[in-house]
């Protein structure tokens, strides 16, 4: 029998899924209706300082390969969030699933405003969002986009919640030349975990009108065409820091996606896009094939392989169920 | 042999394939006016769809809106002028394009032959019972179509109804200019009351189909009713259009019961 059970700074997960940031998180029943169908951690969607309408549709059409969206960060603003969180911190804990409340800003110290407002409501967690790439017009390039300006938004976040003793999650952007090094300045900025990775920005035309097809031009890539551009983040990120728990995000639509994001480094691994690609039942579906996947490998728990792909061994299973590490 | 749960991606990746999932061209073969701020468009494209389905129409660099399915082949919409996106539908002519992405969503579920049914449409909510109705022609043993509006002027495919032979429509307006004077609901009651309903397919405003909800319940008849919220991405992730713990454009627009066969 393998368990799921993952432990993720102060709490044990009772899966290692966390539906991400965005998907379901804008209302209380659907961040619960997750929790009860297989999440172990659930986000809500980034509130920010004032209350934003988003961007015109189309915001979010599914491609070839994935999804891409604008959505443009939609949401009622910190004060009226800060309700929204109560509940369903009321409603998650029973279930024994952790709330991460997720923020933005425009600038760094307003970062630290919202994280004040949010810690009112005692999200288990705080997700620093420095990485949607959908705001751009408004509020410039994304504070992941280097080591300076990430790791000056988690001094003030750090800095707001620490009467609240909150860990703090910083969610960080594939689209950057050395995401390890982004990764340990956010880390000795005070981050407690990390995310990785929010949207790969792109842009979709369509030829009969020449226009672009989302209103906000550029969007969001997720779904599966981010799986390895996903994967290699999370691998670089774990080099980079090899102690800091890293919530592994992109493209994970089966149990298998998501194994392989734990034999990447991840602790534990967000899903996001695959609602659109396999139903309301995704969450337990990618959960139960985990399940099936690591008994018939006769993987005990999501520990034993975490990290697999940063050792210098092969992963195989004897008939007897022991797992053996092969030197190449 | 079984395949093992873990096994294949692509197996495990069935896809809720929509035709149009990227928004795509179409021309606008005929536009029928059916009231005074109502048309009808039939398009020049065919989606494999059922009653209750819904896509999400495009104008770039405008806007993009979910409508009904009116039919699927020719795919065609109607849109009520009420705003801006509608309002920039009704000026545009036979040869036009718009775009389209769909189908979505749950229509309505109405399973097993011999079902005597009632389908209410408030307003500009007829515009997937049409369809519906003529699909359980010859299926279910009664059809009902009681259609209401605030004056007869609001009326919509009464006409459309009454074409259809073996369809008893009845029509209802909140100001007695057409029809019988009052709501669905009051239509609708003595033949619960008879027992001459075993289910209630419905679309229309929030407040007629929580009315019509708690009929049916009062009744025992299972209700397939057709809810409406903001849409943003049309395919269950952003949780713009959330309602009750589901999100409608997914899990929705119908809610209700699946009758057993
Ligand atoms: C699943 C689904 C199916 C839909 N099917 C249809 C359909 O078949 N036909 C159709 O006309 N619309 C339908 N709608 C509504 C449609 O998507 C738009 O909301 C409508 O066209 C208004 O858009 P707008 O930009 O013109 O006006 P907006 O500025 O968005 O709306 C103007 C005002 O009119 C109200 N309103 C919206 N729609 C209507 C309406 N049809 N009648 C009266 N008041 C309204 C709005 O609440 C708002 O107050 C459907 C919506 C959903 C979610
Ligand atoms: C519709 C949509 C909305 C999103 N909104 C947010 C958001 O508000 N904050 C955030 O940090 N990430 C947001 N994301 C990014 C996701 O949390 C996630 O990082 C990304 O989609 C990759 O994972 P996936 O491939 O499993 O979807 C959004 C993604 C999508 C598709
Ligand atoms: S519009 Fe229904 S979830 Fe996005």
């Amino acid at each position: 029998m393998s368990i799921l059970q993952t432990p993720f700074l102060n709490h044990i997960l009772p899966t290692p899924l966390v539906l991400a940031s965005g998907i379901w998180g804008t209302t209380v029943s659907l961040l619960v209706r997750a929790a009860s169908t297989g999440a172990g951690a659930v986000t809500a969607k980034s509130c920010g300082p004032v209350p934003r309408a988003g961007h015109v549709n189309p915001s979010c059409v599914a491609w070839e390969h994935g999804l891409i969206n604008a959505i443009g960060l939609a949401n009622p603003g910190a004060d009226e969030e800060v309700g929204l969180l109560r509940q369903a911190q009321a409603e998650l804990a029973p279930l024994g699933v952790p709330l991460i409340a997720s923020i933005f800003a425009g600038t760094a110290a307003e970062f630290g405003d919202v994280a004040r407002i949010v810690a009112e409501a005692r999200p288990d967690y705080i997700e620093v969002n420095i990485s949607c790439p959908n705001v751009s017009s408004e509020f410039g390039e994304p504070f992941a986009a280097n080591p300076q300006s990430a790791a000056e938004v988690t001094g003030f976040v750090a800095e707001a919640v620490a009467p609240f003793a909150i860990p703090v999650i910083v969610k960080l952007a594939p689209n950057v030349p050395s995401i390890g090094r982004i990764a340990r300045a956010v880390v000795e900025a005070g981050a407690d975990a990390l995310c990785a990775v929010n949207t790969m920005p792109g842009l979709l035309i369509d030829p009969e009108s020449g226009q672009t097809i989302l209103a906000n031009r550029s969007g969001g890539l997720s779904g599966p065409a981010l799986k390895p551009i996903a994967l290699k983040a999370v691998y670089d990120a774990r080099r980079a820091c090899p102690e800091i728990p890293i919530i592994g995000t992109g493209g994970v639509s089966t149990g298998q996606d998501a194994i392989e994001m734990l034999m990447a480094g991840a602790t534990a691994v967000g899903v996001g896009s695959a609602i659109y690609y396999r139903g309301g039942d995704t969450l337990s579906l990618i959960r139960d094939e985990m399940l099936a996947w690591m008994e018939a490998h006769n993987v005990p728990s999501p520990d034993e392989i975490r990290g697999l792909s940063h050792r210098e061994t092969l992963y195989t299973s004897n008939p007897t169920g022991a797992p053996i590490p092969h030197a190449h | 042999m079984m395949e093992p749960a873990y096994a294949t991606r692509n197996s495990q990746l069935a896809i809720r394939n929509s035709q149009f999932s990227l928004p795509q061209r179409v021309r606008i073969l005929d536009i029928q006016t059916d009231n005074y701020r109502t048309k009808t468009f039939v398009l020049d494209a065919s989606l494999d769809a059922y009653p209750g389905q819904f896509v999400m129409a495009w104008l770039p660099r405008f806007d993009e809106k979910p409508f009904s399915l009116v039919n699927a082949d020719p795919v065609t919409l109607m849109i009520t002028a009420v705003g801006p996106f509608s309002r920039l539908m009704h000026a545009k002519q036979p040869g036009d394009f718009v775009w389209l992405r769909g189908p979505f969503g749950m229509g309505y579920g109405v399973e097993g032959a011999g079902k005597r049914l009632a389908l209410v449409g408030g307003g500009y909510g007829v515009a997937p019972l049409h369809w519906l109705a003529r699909t359980q022609l010859g299926v279910a043993a009664s059809v009902t179509a009681v259609i209401g509006a605030r004056t007869g002027e609001d009326i919509l495919y009464a006409e459309r109804f009454a074409g259809l032979s073996s369809v008893a429509a009845v029509v209802t307006t909140e100001d007695g200019s057409r029809g019988i004077h009052g709501r669905v609901t009051d239509a609708l009651a003595p033949l619960l009351e008879r027992g001459e309903i075993d289910a209630i397919c419905a679309c229309g405003p929030h407040g007629m189909l929580a009315a019509l909800e708690k009929l049916g319940q009062a009744h025992g008849v299972e209700t397939q009713l057709s809810w409406e919220a903001y849409m943003r991405c049309g395919i269950g992730i952003c949780g713009a259009c959330e309602f009750e713990g589901k999100v409608l454009c997914m899990d929705g627009p119908v809610l209700g019961t699946t009758w057993q066969a």
